[in-house]
Order: C-alpha cells, then structure tokens, then sequence
C-alpha cells in the first residue's frame, strides 16, 4: 500500500505535463517555419548576409535570466520570498531587455538595407525572430502573474508548481533561442 | 489509502487555488459560472457540440445554396435575393458569392464542426468519465479552449457580413489568391477576418489538446492502464497528439501568409502580374504554402476521422454485447495512421511540379495506411459478427461509418495513385471521395456518439423513430448525393466551377446534378429532423430512469443521472478489467469496477 502512494506521488504534476506537450508544439511550429527557410534557401535568388551583432548582447542577456529564474526557484523552495521577489522581478525586466536587443537588431537589419519587405532571407529573420520574442514577453506575462501572486496577503501559497512551470518555460525559450541563433547562423 | 491519494492530487488538480479536500463540489453556481464560463468538462463538451450544431446548419445550409446552383444553373430563387441581397441580383446567385459560399462550407464543416464539434465535444465529455477523473488536468485552461473557439467563431461570423464578403479562394486559402488584396473580391478583408478566425482556433485546439494528452497519460483512476481504456480514449489520444503536433505547422504557414498580406515580404509570392502591372514581390514560392498547409491538412482528416473511429468501436462492442474484436490490433492501427499521417502530405500535390521519384514514396506511403484501415474494417465487422445487435440509432449509424468508410476509403487507392490523379485531381471523383470517406463517415461517428451518449449529457433519451428515419434517410442520401460524382469525376468534369451548361462535354451530366442537388435538399431537411430532436429532448425526452441504460462495461455510467462537478458523489471507483467484458462466463456484461473473480481469465 505505501509503495503505491509513493507511485502515485511520484506522477509529474499535470500541468508540468501539459507545459511539455506545450513545448513540443511550440517547437514544431519553429520546426515549420525553419523548414520553409530551408526549403526557401535551396531556391534560386537567396541572398546570404550577417546577423546583427546585437543577437549575441541578447543571447547573453536571456541565457543569464534563466539562471536568475533558476535561482529565484530555489529561493521560492526556502522561502526566502523577499530574494525570490527580487529575482523574478530580475529575470522579468532581463526578458523585457532581450525584447528590446532583439528590436534593436530589427532596426539595425533595416539601416543596413535588408527591410521585412526586403529578400525573402532577411523576411525570414524578422518573422522567426520576432515570434520567438512573442514567446519570451509571453513568459514575461506569466512572471508578472507571478509578481503579483507574491504579494498577495490574503492567500499565501506554498505550492512550487507555478514557479516551476514556468522556470521550464524559460528555458525553453532560452534553448529556443539558441537553437534558432545556430540555425540562423549556420544556414545563411 | 492508495485512493486516497489520488484523490487528493486530482481534488488539487480541480479546484486550484481552494485548499478543501471534499468529494462534493462546492461552488456557488450561478447561472454565469454554470452555463456561461463552466469550468465543468461535460458542461464544456455540451457548449462545443452545440456550438457545432449551429455551425453545421450554417454549413450544410450554404451547400444547399451553391447546390441550387449547380442543380438549376438557369432557374431563379426570388427568395435568394431577399436573403443574399446583391450576391443574388434577380434570384441568381452571383460567381463571387458561388465561391465565397464553397469555401466557407469547406472551412465551416472541416474545422468548426468536424474538429471542434466532433472532438471537442466528445474528448471533453468522455475522456475524465472514462478514465475515472474528476475534471481535465487543467479545468481552467478547458475553459479557455471553448471561449477561443467561441472567438473564432465570432470573428468567422463576421465575415460573413462584411461588404466585400467572406474569403472565396478556397478552403485551403492557396496563395497568391489570398495573399493579394488585389486578386479578387474575396480577397480582401474577408482572408484576413479568415486567418485571424483561424489562428483562434489554433489555439483554441492546442489547448484542448493538451488537456486530453495529459488527462490520458496523468489522471487514470487506480487500476486503468493504458491497455484497459476504452479505444475511444485511444482514439482522442491519437487525435490530440495530431493537432498538437500539426496545427502550429499551419498556424507559421498562416503567420508568413499575413505578412505577405500586409507587410509586403514575398514568401509565396514572385512574378505576378495584376490587370497588366506587374508586382514588386520576387522570390517568393506559391508551393512552399502548400507544403505547410498540407502538412497540417493531412493530418486534420485524420482529426476529423480517428474520434468517429473510436467511438464507433465502442458503440458496435456495446450494442452487438460482444467484445470489441483485436482490441491491441484496434489501437496498433490507431497508432500506424497517426504516425503515416505525417508522411502522406504531398499526395495533395502529385500536379505541382513535384518530383515524380519523390512523388513515388509518397504513393507508397499513402497506399500504406490502407493496412491499417482494413485492419480496422475487419475488426468492427468481425465484432458484430454473430453478436446480439441492438438496432438502435447509435449502432446502426455505427453501421453505417463502417459502410461509408469502406466507400469511400476504396477510392482512396485509386487518388493515392500519381498516375491515376493526373486525370481525376480537381475533379468530382475528389469531391465525392472524401466527402464519403471523411465527411459523411465523421459526421455518422458524431451521430452515434450523439445518439449514444445524450442520457449521459442530458438525462434523457432522444426520439428513436425520428432517430431511424434520420438515419435510413441520410444513409440513403448520402450515397444518392455522392456516388453519381464518380461518375461526373471519371468523365474529368472539373471542381469548384459555377456554370458547366456552356461546356460541350458535361452537358449530359445536367439532369443528374439536378436529382443530386434535389437530393441534398431532402437530406438537408432531414437534418433538420435530427436538429428538431436533439433539442426538443433536451427539454422533453424520455426521462432516464437507471445509471446504466445501455448495460455497458465502461466508467461514466458509474456516476449519477445528473452527475454534478466532480462526476462521482463518492470516491472514484476502481478499475480491475478492461472495458470490453461483454458476454462472458455467461454473464451479459461486467463492469470495469467489479474485480475478477477467482476463477475467472482476464481477457
């Protein structure tokens, strides 16, 4: 009998689960998108070009807040809330910064004479870039949900599940991110 | 001590943030959080079906409409012009309004009834029922699931009224069609109004799914393993993990179509003239659409057609009082189509300049999944073989899906043949083929689930002699409808034309799209009939009396008539066989709760 409690503890909460499934979609639909890139670049007419180097300022910014985010989580396990508040506040306003480096790269790619209505290569860049960046301010969102679960006084929580989903969201992201920088960078 | 832990973690599961450990539910329901933003899943599955059946009567309706045109090309309708206004000037429907109507009865039935009416209800209704939980994994997010698709239905409503009406380039949207404003009336806002309703429901469906694929896996009562789930659980899993992993797909084919639309890039545009002038797009390819949208687009038939498979197998095992024959089998063939679904796309695209070579595994590939659906043939066949059928609504449109499907699924061999769709792509042969294969065998696998499982939703039964004359009738007609299109098809005459009279060759074909079109008026109105019951039984049929009206093995006739949020008054009942114990050891049924007795072999 007590090693079927355990068993059944031991079952992933059903909302990490879903966030998975989540994750899973969301990566064939960068799939799709990468596999049109691929199909596209093999045509005739592609123009090759470099990547602003502002991406890498933003690699460097996301991979940092998910190690604040790791952080705060381990912060929310002790409850040391004050530290947890300050670091989820931390890995927000880092998420917010990658937006704006991303949008920075957006501005730098059009002074260089490659606009979204430009070759359909730099159209690709602007199009796999910025949903990605939808997805981070998504994540943002969800922090800020969380921000503001932390100062409720009335309901005190105890359950890490939230923070934790959404810890694994941001760094899938984050390895999203990656991912597309590497594919971006290699397949030009 | 077991149970009690599972309880509590799906108790958690429910109610989120409240912190009581009742069995009992403790909302205060008002009328808002009961009827308008339930988070209770059979309240959910109730919202989506009947939400489907308005889309279909929308539908079904705008087919009635092009058919009078197809059917009587020179006859006038005063009537339509009073309804249509200018699309229908002198009681004529118009060309534009002749497209805007075909496509909008595509999109209408392939994705807001067959997917979401036909899944979305009958996923959020069985899948906690019979699995033994409480609600989904995420009641919250089930919610939400309903309301996008209720958005995107609004937005896709609209469209309908707009000046320069609905998206009229087909329900496939092909660019460069859709992609330029300029191309024609039913390009204009009417696409965007499309793909934004569309991107809706994307995410409306992406949330469903990934409900059902965690409530399968996660929240099985004690006792149910993966092998002793009802093969409708089966068939929603597969379902699920389809449009998990192939709506997003269609969703960055849509996301690309948009900013051609609107900021100027050119993914699928290159070389196009409009009235002589020739556009600034370069580079673009029209085919890279087709790829992304078939991707998704394969996959979407089997959306459509894997719920109406399982349930099927669950009402023929129910009502034969047989068990269901190669249960493994059953699911090892769900599984099979779920993975060719994947791999068979290009077979949409055999005439777009698609390498020939390539196009020959593709052929294979799609021949392929005819293993598994003769597998499945066989074993419904073979489940009602001999059995003790019970004629009821249910089992005789179950019946009827095993029909329509071996019909309709024959002419698949001849399409997923390259040579052979040289000649017959485009045609009526295509029309009539997945019509019968997709459409009208879903549309019978939503039927029985309906007829079958409405004491479950409502506490009542529906009217069974309006039940068989829908049936008799519709079986009748559908094949009236759709079998002469063959014919039309094999003599090459074309689909998605307005007026074939001027046309030499398909002239003979006159009178026999007058009978079908006449034919589909009488089944549309028979529809009607089956509309007409399933509300007044709402309200007004016979009441159900016991738990288990049908004496079936499986979970949900274990909770209460009218069970309330939670399902189960008391601890969720354990499970100790699987779901199809149907005359065995001389016993007519034995339900999943009762464990196996001393002497007894498990299946």
């Amino acid at each position: 009998m007590n090693t079927m409690t355990l068993e059944q503890r031991k079952k992933i909460h059903p909302h990490k689960y879903s966030l998975w499934i989540a994750m899973g979609s969301i990566t064939m639909m960068f799939i799709g998108f990468t596999s049109a890139y691929v199909v596209k670049r093999s045509q005739a007419n592609w123009l090759a070009f470099e990547l602003p180097h502002i991406f890498w300022l933003s690699t460097a910014v996301i991979l940092l807040s998910s190690l604040t985010i790791h952080l705060a989580l381990k912060q929310f396990k002790e409850r040391n809330m004050r530290n947890y508040k300050r670091l989820i506040t931390i890995t927000a306003i880092l998420g917010v910064a990658f937006a704006v480096c991303q949008w920075i790269g957006f501005v730098q790619l059009k002074n260089v004479g490659l606009p979204l209505n430009g070759p359909v290569s730099a159209s690709f860049i602007y199009v796999i870039v910025g949903v990605h960046m939808l997805h981070v301010l998504g994540g943002v969102v969800a922090l800020l949900v969380m921000f503001a679960r932390a100062y409720r006084t009335r309901v005190r929580t105890y359950s890490a599940v939230p923070i934790e989903v959404a810890a694994t969201y941001w760094h899938f992201v984050d390895v999203l991110w990656i991912y597309l920088l590497i594919f971006l960078s290699i397949a030009r | 001590m077991s149970n009690e832990a599972t309880l509590h973690s799906q108790q958690e599961v429910m109610h989120g943030a409240h912190d009581h450990h009742d069995h009992e539910h403790h909302h205060e329901d008002n009328f808002i959080s009961k009827y308008v933003f339930s988070m209770d899943h059979k309240m959910i599955a109730k919202q989506f079906l009947i939400t489907g059946i308005v889309w279909a009567i929308i539908g079904a309706f705008f087919s009635v409409l092009f058919r009078l045109q197809l059917g009587f090309p020179d006859a006038t309708f005063p009537w339509l012009e009073s309804i249509l206004g200018h699309w229908a000037k002198g009681g004529r429907i118009s060309a534009e309004a002749y497209y805007a109507l075909v496509t909008m009865h595509g999109t209408i039935l392939v994705f807001f009834v067959l997917t979401a009416g036909l899944s979305g209800t009958f996923s959020n209704l069985l899948i906690p029922l019979q699995v033994g939980a409480r609600d989904m994994a995420s009641p919250f997010m089930n919610c939400l699931s309903y309301w996008f698709f209720f958005l995107a239905s609004l937005v896709m409503m609209a469209s309908l009224f707009v000046q320069t009406g609905p998206a009229s380039g087909g329900w496939t949207m092909y660019p460069p069609l859709s992609a330029l404003g300029d191309a024609s009336i039913g390009s204009k806002i009417g696409v965007d109004l499309w793909l934004t309703s569309m991107a809706l429901f994307v995410v409306s469906q992406l949330l469903g799914g990934l409900n059902y694929i965690s409530t399968i896996l996660n929240m099985r009562t004690k006792g149910m393993s993966m092998t002793k789930m009802p093969l409708t659980i089966w068939s929603f899993f597969f379902t699920a993990v389809l449009g998990v992993l192939s709506f997003p797909v269609l969703l960055s084919g849509f996301i690309l179509l948009l900013m051609d639309r609107h900021a100027g890039t050119s993914f699928y545009l290159s070389d196009i003239f409009i009235a002589g002038k020739a556009l600034a797009n370069e580079g673009g390819s029209a085919i890279l659409y087709q790829h992304l949208f078939w991707f998704l687009g394969h996959p979407e038939v089997y959306i459509i057609i894997l719920p109406a498979m399982g349930m099927v197998s669950e009402v023929l095992a129910v009502n034969s009082r047989k068990p269901i024959f190669g249960y493994l089998a059953m699911v090892g063939s769900l599984f099979a189509i779920c993975i060719l679904a994947f791999l068979v796309w290009a077979h949409h695209m055999f005439v777009t300049g698609l390498n020939p070579f390539l196009g020959a595994f593709f052929v294979l590939l799609t021949l392929l999944i005819a293993v598994p659906s003769a597998i499945k043939v066989f074993n419904w066949i073979t489940t009602i073989w001999k059995g003790n059928i019970h004629f009821t609504p249910a089992s005789l449109f179950s019946i009827g899906f095993v029909s329509t499907f071996i019909s309709g699924g024959l002419t698949g061999i001849w399409l997923g043949n390259s040579s052979i769709d040289i000649h017959l792509h485009d045609t009526y042969f295509v029309i009539a083929h997945f019509h019968i294969v997709m459409g009208v065998s879903a549309f019978f696998g939503m039927f029985a689930g309906i007829y079958h499982w409405f004491p479950k939703m409502y506490g009542r039964f529906m009217n069974n002699t309006l039940g068989y004359i829908h049936f008799w009738v519709t079986l009748v007609g559908a094949y009236l409808i759709f079998w002469p299109m063959h014919y039309e098809g094999m003599a090459g005459m074309p689909r998605r034309y307005f007026d074939y009279t001027n046309w030499a060759s398909f002239n003979q074909f006159g009178p026999l799209n007058y009978f079908i079109s006449i034919v589909v008026i009488i089944v549309f109105a028979t529809q009607l009939l089956f509309v007409f019951n399933f509300f007044y039984s709402i309200f007004k049929g016979r009441k159900m009396t016991t738990m288990n009206p049908w004496k079936a093995t499986s979970l949900e006739w274990t909770t209460p008539i009218h069970a309330g949020h939670g399902n189960w008054p008391g601890e969720i009942p354990e499970v100790h066989r699987w779901a199809y114990d149907y005359s065995k050891d001389g016993r007519d049924f034995i339900p999943q709760t009762e464990p196996i007795g001393p002497n007894e072999a498990t299946h």
